[in-house]
C-alpha cells in the first residue's frame, strides 16, 4: 500500500513543465557560453593576423614587395629586407628535418616493433619529456655544451673531409666558430625530434596488426614489413608529423638566438652565422622605438612567419585528419 | 576422399624454376642482414635521443646545482658581485603563470566542450579545432609580438597582465585539446543514462562529463603549466622584466625565463651562474609537472 | 618441364615422410592415430606433446596431432579453445609477442619449428598464412603478390609476371583482375581481397597453408568460392583450417580435429568425427549443446 502511495503524494505533474523551462535557460546559457567561446578562438587568430599585418604595414608600404627578397638590414640609413632572415629560418628548418626525420623514424621503429615491451614506456615517456624541455634550455645548452663541441671537434672533421669535396665542398666551408646556421639547425633538429618521433609511433601503431602479421606471414623481416607494410599504411600521417615538426622548427625562436651567430647576411656555407626571422625579432625589438620603421619591419617578419607556419601547421593538421578521426 | 592419389600427384602447376634452396637461403640471408644493420641503426638512433635529455639533464645538473642555495630564493636580483638571488623572477613567474592558468583554462574548457559535445560534424566545430590545433603549434614568440601590439603599444607599456594575456592565449589551445579528447572517450551511453532522468544537457556535461573526464582535464592543465612556465619569447615584447622588486601587474613583471636569458648572456660569471641555477630549477618544474601530469592520466586507466 | 618439376618437388615430400615415420613419440597418438592413419597420407607436420603459455597461463595442453600431406585438417571448438593458436605456432607468428612461448615438438622437414635457432622467415615461406580479415597491402595487386615472391626469390621481370599470373589463377582471381593488375588492391570486394591474400599465399610456393577462419567476414558467396579453392588447393598444399562453422569443416576437411579448453579431445576422419564421434564433449559440441 505504501508503495503505491508514495508517486501519489509527489505533485509532480505540475513541477514538472516549471523545471523544463527553467532548465532550457539553463542549456541556452551553457551552449551559448560555449559557442562565445569558440568564437573567441576564431577571433583570436583573426586579430592575431589582423594585427601582425596592421603593424606590419608601414614596412610593406615603405618597401613594396622588395621587401621579402631584400637582405638589407640598416638600422643608419633605415632600410629594411626580409631575405635574410627568410633564408635563414627555411634553411635551417630544412636542414633540421633532414637530421630529425632519420632518428626519430628510428627511435618510432624502435619504439613499436624492436623495443622489449618493458623499455617501449619508460624510453617513450624520456623522449617525450625532451619535448617538455624549454626553448630557452636548449638555448644555454646548445651555447654552452655544443657550439664548444662544435668549434674543436665538428666543423674541423666536416671541413678537411666533405669540405673538400667538389660541388658540395663550399656548403662546409670556412672557420670553425661553432655557433652558425649549421649549428642552429642541429639543435632545432633535437628540439622537433620528440615531436615527430611520438607522431610517427603513434601512427605506426594505429596499422592493424593483422596486416603486419600477414606480412611476417610471407616471412618478411621486421624492417621489410616497417618498408614494404606500415610505411605505404601510414605515408600520409607520417607526412603530416614531419610537417609538424617544420612548424615548429620555423617558428622556435630562444635555442636559435643562443647559437645561429645573429649576422644578417647570406654565407655560401652552411657553417657561417645567419639569422632566422624569429631570431632576428627577438634580437632587434629592445632596440626598436615604438612607431619606427625598423618596429614596423619586425612585425611585418612576424606577419610573413605567421604565414609561412600557418600554412605548414594547416598543411600538417590536413594530413593528419584522418590519424585524428580514428 | 582419395588419399593415395593426392599424395602421388606431382605438384607440375607451379611454374618457373624450381625454388632454388641455396639462392633463397643466400637472399634470406642478405635480408636478414639488412634488417639487423638497420635495427641496429634504429637501436642507435634511440640511444642519441634518450643522450641528448641525459645531457641536457647533466649539464643542468653540474652547472646548476652548484649555484643553487637558500639565498637564490630568498634574495632579489641584484647587480654582478653582489650576490643576489632570484627571488622576484620567481615570484614574477609564479604570479603570471598563475593567472594566464586560471583565465586560460575555463576558456579552453568551455571551447572543449563546444567542440566535444555541442559541435558535432559542423562546420563551424571543425573550423574552430582546426584553429586550435594550429594556434597549439604556432611560434609563440608571434603570441607575443600580437598582445604587444594590442595591449602594450596603446596602453602605454610592458605590463606583468600583459604577460598574463600572453601567457593564457598559450594555454588555452592546451587545455582545449585535452578536454575534448576526454570527454570524447565518454561512453554515449552514459550521457544517455543521465538525460534519462531527466537532466538537462548542461547539468549531464557539467555534473557528469565533466567529473569523469576530471583528471585528463587536470593532465591538460598541468601540460599547460608546464609549457608556460618555460616560455620566454612571448615575454620579451609583454612582461618585458624588470630587475627590480615589483609585483604590480600594471608594470614591467620580472619572470624566469627571461631573467635567465639576459644573465646567461651576460658576461658575469655569478649572474651565468644564477642563469644555471634558474634553468635548473625550471627544467625540474617543467619535467616533474609533465610525469606528474602523466601520472594522473595513468591512475584514471 | 613439367617432369623436371615433378621430381624435383616431390622430393622434399618424400624426405618429410622421415621425420614424421622416426619420430618416437608417435607412439603417444594411440587409438585415435591408428583409426586416422588408413585413410591419412603421411604427416607434412608432426606435432608432439605441445605446450603453449600466454605468459603463465597455459593454452595449449599437451597438443599431439599430425598435418597429413596435402590434406586438409579442419580444427574446430569454441571460441579460445586454442585452436587459432595452434596455428599461429605453426608458422611461429607468436614469436612477434614478448611472453608467449612454446614448448614441445613440432617436426617439419627434420626441424623443430618451435626450437629458438629456427630461421623464422625461411619458415614462413615454407608455412604460409591467410588470415580471418582480408588484409591487402596498400599497394596494387600485382605488387601484392609480387611482394612475397621477391622476398624469398630473385626472379626475372618475366618469371615474376608468370608466376603472378600462376598465383592468381590458382586463387581463381585472374579472370576478375587480369585487366587491373595495377590498380591498388584496396578497390577490390571483399571475396576478392580473401582470394588475393590466398594468392599472395601461394604465391611464394610454401609447402603448407594455414587459415584462420578465412570465411567469416564473407558473404556466403564468397565462402562457397573460398571452400571450393581449399578443395582444389589440397592438390599441392598441406592444409589446416581453423573454423567456427561445422558444415565448413565437413565441407572441406579430410580430417577434423575438435579442441575444448586447450586440449586436443578428439582428431578423425571428418566423415567419422561428424557421424561417429567418439568423446562425449565433441558429441555435445557437434550437437549443438555447447559452444
Amino acid at each position: 500500500m505504501a508503495q503505491v502511495a508514495v508517486p501519489e503524494a509527489f505533485p509532480a505533474a505540475p513541477a514538472r513543465p516549471a523545471t523544463r523551462r527553467g532548465s532550457g535557460t539553463g542549456d541556452a546559457v551553457f551552449a551559448t557560453l560555449c559557442r562565445a567561446a569558440a568564437a573567441l578562438v576564431l577571433l583570436l587568430l583573426g586579430a592575431i593576423i589582423i594585427e601582425l599585418f596592421l603593424g606590419g604595414l608601414p614596412a610593406f608600404k615603405a618597401f613594396g614587395a622588395a621587401f621579402l627578397t631584400s637582405t638589407e638590414w640598416d638600422p643608419v640609413q633605415d632600410l629594411y629586407g626580409a631575405g635574410v632572415p627568410i633564408y635563414g629560418t627555411i634553411l635551417t628548418a630544412i636542414l633540421a628535418l633532414l637530421m630529425a626525420v632519420p632518428l626519430a623514424f628510428g627511435i618510432a621503429f624502435f619504439l613499436t616493433e624492436l623495443a622489449p615491451d618493458w623499455m617501449r614506456g619508460p624510453v617513450g615517456t624520456a623522449i617525450e619529456l625532451l619535448a617538455a624541455v624549454p626553448s630557452i634550455i636548449f638555448g644555454m645548452w646548445g651555447f654552452f655544451v655544443i657550439v664548444p663541441v662544435m668549434a674543436s671537434t665538428i666543423q674541423p672533421a666536416i671541413i678537411d673531409t666533405v669540405g673538400e669535396l667538389p660541388l658540395i665542398g663550399d656548403l662546409f666551408q670556412g672557420p670553425p666558430f661553432g655557433t652558425g646556421l649549421f649549428t642552429a639547425a642541429l639543435i632545432l633538429a633535437i628540439m622537433v625530434l620528440p615531436f615527430i618521433a611520438a607522431t610517427m609511433r603513434d601512427v605506426f601503431l594505429q596499422v592493424p596488426g593483422v596486416f603486419k602479421e600477414s606480412a611476417y606471414g610471407l616471412g618478411a623481416t621486421r624492417w621489410e614489413v616497417m618498408r614494404r607494410v606500415v610505411l605505404p599504411y601510414t605515408r600520409i600521417s607520417v607526412v603530416g608529423g614531419i610537417m609538424l615538426g617544420l612548424g615548429r622548427a620555423l617558428g622556435e625562436t630562444m635555442a636559435v638566438t643562443f647559437v645561429i651567430g645573429n649576422a644578417n647576411r647570406i654565407t655560401a656555407s652552411v657553417f657561417g652565422p645567419g639569422n632566422t626571422i624569429a631570431s632576428i625579432v627577438a634580437l632587434e625589438f629592445g632596440e626598436s622605438a615604438a612607431g619606427s620603421l625598423k618596429l614596423s619591419s619586425l612585425l611585418a617578419l612576424g606577419f610573413l612567419l605567421f604565414v609561412i607556419s600557418f600554412a605548414v601547421l594547416a598543411l600538417s593538421r590536413w594530413l593528419l585528419r584522418s590519424r585524428l578521426k580514428g | 576422399m582419395s588419399a593415395t592419389t593426392a599424395s602421388a600427384a606431382p605438384r607440375s602447376s607451379i611454374p618457373g624454376r624450381a625454388k632454388d634452396q641455396r639462392a633463397s637461403v643466400a637472399l634470406g640471408r642478405r635480408r636478414a642482414r639488412v634488417d639487423a644493420i638497420i635495427r641496429i641503426l634504429c637501436t642507435v638512433a634511440t640511444g642519441l635521443g634518450l643522450l641528448f635529455l641525459v645531457s641536457i639533464l647533466a649539464t643542468l645538473v653540474v652547472k646548476g646545482a652548484g649555484g643553487i642555495s637558500l639565498s637564490v630564493f630568498t634574495e632579489v636580483t641584484r647587480p654582478p658581485g653582489s650576490h643576489g638571488g632570484l627571488l622576484n623572477p620567481i615570484i614574477g613567474s609564479l604570479i603570471q603563470v598563475t593567472l594566464a592558468t586560471l583565465i586560460g583554462t575555463p576558456i579552453g574548457l568551455l571551447v572543449g566542450t563546444y567542440l566535444a559535445e555541442y559541435a558535432g560534424n559542423s562546420r563551424f566545430g571543425h573550423v574552430v579545432r582546426f584553429v586550435s590545433d594550429v594556434l597549439l603549434s604556432a611560434p609563440s614568440i608571434l603570441i607575443g609580438l600580437f598582445v604587444y601590439q594590442l595591449l602594450v603599444l596603446p596602453f602605454g607599456g610592458f605590463s606583468g597582465w600583459a604577460g598574463v594575456v600572453a601567457l593564457a592565449i598559450i594555454v588555452i589551445p592546451v587545455v582545449v585539446r585535452t578536454t575534448e579528447d576526454m570527454l570524447r572517450l565518454i561512453p554515449n551511453t552514459l550521457r544517455e543514462a543521465v538525460i534519462g532522468l531527466g537532466a538537462p544537457k548542461w547539468k549531464m556535461i557539467v555534473l557528469v562529463c565533466w567529473r569523469a573526464a576530471i583528471s585528463g582535464i587536470i593532465t591538460g592543465v598541468l601540460l599547460a603549466v608546464a609549457r608556460v612556465a618555460g616560455e620566454t619569447a612571448p615575454l620579451l615584447f609583454t612582461s618585458l622584466g624588470n630587475l627590480n622588486w615589483s609585483l604590480s601587474l600594471s608594470q614591467p613583471m620580472s619572470s624566469l625565463p627571461i631573467t635567465i636569458y639576459s644573465y646567461a648572456g651576460s658576461p658575469y660569471e655569478d649572474w651565468i651562474t644564477l642563469a644555471w641555477a634558474g634553468a635548473l630549477i625550471i627544467t625540474l618544474g617543467v619535467l616533474g609537472l609533465n610525469i606528474v601530469a602523466r601520472a594522473v592520466l595513468r591512475a584514471r586507466r | 618441364m613439367n617432369q623436371n618439376l615433378g621430381t624435383d618437388t616431390a622430393a622434399p615430400a618424400a624426405a618429410t615422410q622421415a621425420p614424421a615415420t622416426a619420430q618416437p613419440p608417435s607412439g603417444t597418438f594411440g587409438g585415435m592415430a591408428a583409426r586416422s592413419s588408413a585413410l591419412m597420407n603421411k604427416a607434412r607436420i608432426a606435432i608432439r606433446d605441445l605446450d603453449f603459455y600466454y605468459g603463465t597461463n597455459k593454452a595449449l595442453k599437451s597438443i599431439s596431432l599430425d598435418l597429413p600431406d596435402r590434406q586438409v585438417t579442419g580444427m574446430i571448438g569454441p571460441s579460445g579453445c586454442g585452436k587459432s593458436t595452434l596455428l599461429r605456432v605453426l608458422n611461429r607468428m607468436y614469436s612477434l609477442y614478448p611472453g608467449q612461448r612454446a614448448e614441445g615438438q613440432v617436426m617439419l622437414d627434420g626441424q623443430n619449428i618451435v626450437d629458438p635457432d629456427m630461421d623464422l622467415n625461411a619458415l614462413r615461406a615454407k608455412v604460409g598464412m591467410v588470415f580471418q580479415k582480408p588484409t591487402p597491402f596498400p599497394m596494387t595487386i600485382h605488387e601484392n603478390i609480387a611482394f612475397g615472391i621477391r622476398l624469398h626469390e630473385k626472379l626475372s621481370r618475366a618469371e615474376i609476371e608468370e608466376r603472378v599470373e600462376w598465383a592468381l589463377t590458382r586463387a581463381a582471381l585472374w579472370p576478375e583482375v587480369k585487366d587491373r593488375l595495377h590498380s591498388s588492391a584496396m578497390g577490390l570486394s571483399g571475396g576478392q581481397q580473401q582470394r588475393l591474400c590466398i594468392a599472395r599465399t601461394i604465391a611464394v610456393r610454401p609447402d603448407v597453408i594455414l587459415f584462420d577462419e578465412p570465411t567469416s567476414a564473407l558473404d556466403p558467396i564468397s565462402t562457397l568460392k573460398i571452400e571450393e579453392l581449399i578443395d582444389e588447393l589440397k592438390q599441392d598444399f598441406t592444409i589446416a583450417i581453423v573454423t567456427h562453422n561445422m558444415q565448413q569443416a565437413a565441407r572441406c576437411a579430410d580430417q577434423v580435429a575438435f579442441f575444448y579448453l586447450g586440449e586436443l579431445v578428439e582428431v578423425a576422419p571428418a566423415a567419422d568425427l561428424f557421424t561417429a564421434p567418439r568423446q562425449k564433449r565433441t558429441q555435445e559440441y557437434i550437437t549443438g549443446r555447447f559452444g
